[in-house]
């Protein structure tokens, strides 16, 4: 391959990668923000991510039937989809909060690890809960999504791109979502709220703020933008197993603490970057390397870029430098 | 009520001794001498009785292991006789070292001589108590949170993996075609160390310059990147033989261990050869327990050491240690290697014992196990660490094996449970598949009710207890 063709898929996969790195920044961003409230890293978040994806798919299977569609248009197929996503992983996110994280809260533990490992039984066992489901119900281990004509088609972009109308549509979800939060964080006294017990808890209590419930309402936010990214995330892959959360749970959470963590602006930048370095890497890397390092040491490349970030960054892109206090 | 449970147990101990005479076949009696097992050690006895009355058990257990081999009840009978004398406190040393003696290395191996499962149950805890206790170094003694351990398990095995079997002559030209004989194993166990420790100090010098989370998401993202290069360097070069794996591995000779076996006269006694095939189990059990008894030696020794406390320093002030002229970096990448050499060295066994190395054994979910083995059995705690390696394996490879063995015969009789036919059950319902829905709900259970850990280290303890009055005064929220 020529230079000039190697810059002649530039475009492509950029476009590609802004795809991948909007869901990663919805992700990320549910990481974030229980990460600015609590302090901790919710190994959950990446379950909850991936029951909106299966929610997204029983709402196509159960309605979007080709023989006998209760809903014929996938369009407002896929509003549907969303909406029942984001409604059950946010209620998914609050009862893990209520029934795993605040019993250890009351106790006052101050030891980190406590939190983050009951975070990884949660993780566990959902993803074995969603196991169990998918093999009474569908007698699988591998879901597909159902893909329709309408949202499939490819459009022609400038510079020679193309994309599908699914593609648009994940940018379009993506963006009115991210807007959304940031107008939520900012401009509504829940936004402030949470502002106020993510720097602290206690001085916000005293403000009249109950914690309790604006740690819940947080865990409903961001479990909610998880559910909608799961399904966007579906309808890009179009397969789903009880596993498939897990790693992009781990690369938005790369995100996360890419971008600073606990930073809502940053685990968006961050997811951004972190999808255009993996298309990118997936992309060039056979070619620099003449086929010896393939697509598969995108993920290397990806945590690398993390290493020496941190290194020279510690606090992320956007974070804040705390200096330690004795 | 505190006066009536010595009675009691003893009552209990001496009903289910007379059971299990009467009726050695019998599961029920097994069950009792199990719950005699627990009575006695957490029980308010006095400790020349207890000690008398382990071991008559583990006598009891053994007899009835020897009777049936396949008796797994009884095998985890005499598992908490051993847990018991390493663990109580009080117990003489003597009485400690002498049962233990006797479980490991008389009791496990005739019953074992006849149903391999137990040999393998056995090296499967004692690797997993070594990755542990190696863990427990990095994460509990010097309260790094270390996310990519299984990395250097890994590196352990693909130490020997690669230059014990036909995968060296792919890449290295002159190279033996079958690989090393299996006999420089030995060698390669030291190598292992050495690699895993190098590893360690490579993973550590960029990570552990960060703090807290970011150390766990950094550590998480190498692990990985070790994963990654395992899967992948089939070519340029074919080191690793990438996800197929390598196969098959050298192992050592086991011969002369055959020839004693024979010469005790095993085949008589037990009405048949000794093959290879147990040979190696037997084999293998033995080296295991060497290892973890050298790990076990050296982490404790080192636990009590200028190291071991600068790293318990380190794990409870970071700035406080540093201001006593901790040197921070040496003493944490001291902490990695440690760990990683603990692992290294079990990691070249397992390549040897298994016959296999590939990447799918090293994944992340391999490393969460291990940290959860740690916390379960109680951060920081070496006992811990390997009683919680111990309770998780029997759980997986164990209980909930035979679980789904009865809910499958069930199934096939339709037994009525409740006013429900078994025979409903949905064929998926197979518990031994959903061991991480088990374990999920073990870590959280654990966290809210026992975050300290089934044997906690003293420190913690208090910690915990503390946490929890000023929780109940209300101080803090």
């Amino acid at each position: 391959m020529t230079v000039a063709d190697l810059l002649a898929i530039l475009p492509q996969t950029i476009l590609e990668g802004l795809l991948l790195g909007f869901v990663y920044a919805m992700v990320a961003l549910g990481y974030t923000m229980v990460y600015g409230v609590l302090g901790l890293i919710n190994f959950a978040h990446s379950e909850v991510f991936m029951i909106g994806a299966v929610i997204g798919l029983e709402v196509f299977r159960f309605w979007g039937n080709p023989e006998a569609p209760v809903i014929p248009n996938p369009f407002l197929l896929l509003l549907v989809a969303l909406v029942f996503a984001a409604v059950g992983s946010g209620t998914m996110a609050v009862l893990v909060e209520r029934f795993a994280y605040r019993p250890l809260r009351k106790r006052g533990s101050k030891n980190i690890l406590v939190p983050m490992i009951t975070a990884i039984g949660v993780s566990f066992l959902l993803q074995d809960l969603t196991r169990i489901y998918a093999a009474l119900r569908h007698n699988e281990f591998n879901m597909q999504y159902r893909t329709y004509d309408a949202l499939n088609t490819t459009l022609l972009l400038p510079f020679e791109t193309t994309i599908q109308v699914k593609g648009i549509l994940i940018i379009v979800v993506s963006l009115l979502m991210l807007f959304a939060l940031t107008y939520l964080v900012n401009r509504t006294k829940l936004g402030k709220a949470i502002r106020a017990v993510s720097q602290d808890m206690q001085t916000a209590s005293l403000m009249g703020i109950n914690p309790d419930v604006i740690i819940s309402r947080t865990f409903l936010v961001g479990g909610s933008l998880g559910g909608v990214a799961g399904v966007l995330f579906g309808l890009l892959y179009t397969n789903v197993t009880p596993y498939s959360g897990v790693l992009p749970g781990l690369k938005a959470f790369t995100s996360a603490v890419l971008g600073g963590i606990g930073n809502i602006p940053g685990a968006t930048v961050g997811g951004l970057i972190l999808g255009q370095l993996e298309t990118l890497s997936g992309t060039y890397l056979p070619f620099l390397t003449n086929g010896n390092f393939g697509t598969e040491y995108k993920d290397v490349f990806a945590f690398l870029t993390l290493v020496l970030l941190l290194l020279f960054r510690p606090q992320g892109i956007f974070g804040q430098n705390v200096s330690e206090k004795v | 009520m505190s006066r009536y449970i010595f009675p009691f147990t003893l009552a209990f101990t001496a009903l289910s001794l007379l059971g299990a005479l009467l009726q050695p076949q019998n599961g029920l009696t097994n069950l009792a001498l199990v719950a005699s097992v627990a009575l006695v050690s957490l029980g308010k006895i006095p400790t020349a009785w207890r000690s008398g009355l382990l071991a008559i058990l583990a006598l009891a257990l053994t007899v009835l292991l020897r009777l049936n081999p396949s008796d797994k009840i009884a095998f985890y009978g005499l598992l908490g006789v051993l847990m018991a004398c390493f663990l109580l406190p009080n117990l003489s040393h003597l009485v400690r070292v002498a049962l233990g003696v006797a479980i490991l290395f008389i009791a496990v191996p005739i019953a074992g001589l006849s149903n391999s499962f137990l040999f393998e149950l056995g090296i499967q805890i004692g690797i997993f108590a070594a990755l542990a206790l190696g863990l427990n170094v990095v994460v509990g003694q010097a309260g790094l949170l270390d996310l990519g351990f299984a990395a250097f398990f890994a590196v352990g095995a693909y130490t020997w993996g690669i230059f014990g079997s036909p995968q060296a002559a792919e890449f290295i030209q002159g190279f033996p075609p079958q690989g090393l004989p299996g006999n420089y194993l030995y060698l390669f166990m030291a190598l292992a160390i050495i690699t895993a420790a190098i590893t360690g100090v490579l993973i550590g010098l960029p990570a552990l310059r960060l703090r807290g989370d970011y150390l766990a998401i950094v550590t998480l993202g190498l692990g990985e990147v070790v994963r990654i290069l395992a899967n992948n360097l089939d070519k340029p070069l074919n080191i690793t033989n990438g996800p197929q794996g390598i196969t098959p591995v050298n192992r050592p000779e086991s011969g002369l261990l055959g020839d004693i076996l024979r010469l005790v006269g095993a085949e008589q006694i037990y009405g048949k050869p000794i093959d290879t095939y147990i040979t190696y189990a037997f084999f293998f059990y033995l080296l295991v327990l060497l290892v973890i008894a050298v790990v076990l030696l050296v982490n404790i020794r080192l636990a009590n050491s200028r190291f071991g406390r600068a790293w318990v320093a380190i794990r409870e002030d970071e700035i406080a240690a540093k201001a006593m002229g901790i040197p921070l970096l040496p003493t944490k990448l001291l902490a990695f290697a440690t760990g990683a050499a603990f692992s290294g060295v079990m990691g070249a066994i397992f390549a040897a014992k298994q016959t296999f190395v590939s990447p799918e054994s090293f994944t992340l979910q391999a490393s969460i196990n291990i940290l959860a083995f740690v916390i379960l059995g109680g951060m920081g705690s070496i006992g811990g660490a390997v009683v919680g390696a111990a309770a998780v394996t029997v759980l997986n490879i164990g209980i909930l094996k035979d679980f789904s063995d009865l809910l499958n015969t069930w199934r096939q009789t339709g037994v009525t449970i409740l006013g429900y036919n078994m025979a409903n059950l949905p064929p998926q319902l197979n518990p031994a598949k959903y061991e991480r829905l088990v374990f999920g709900l073990i870590l959280i259970l654990m966290m809210i009710f026992r975050p300290e850990g089934l044997i906690p280290e003293q420190r913690h303890r208090a910690e915990m207890q503390e946490a929890r009055q000023e929780a109940q005064e209300g101080g803090v929220k």
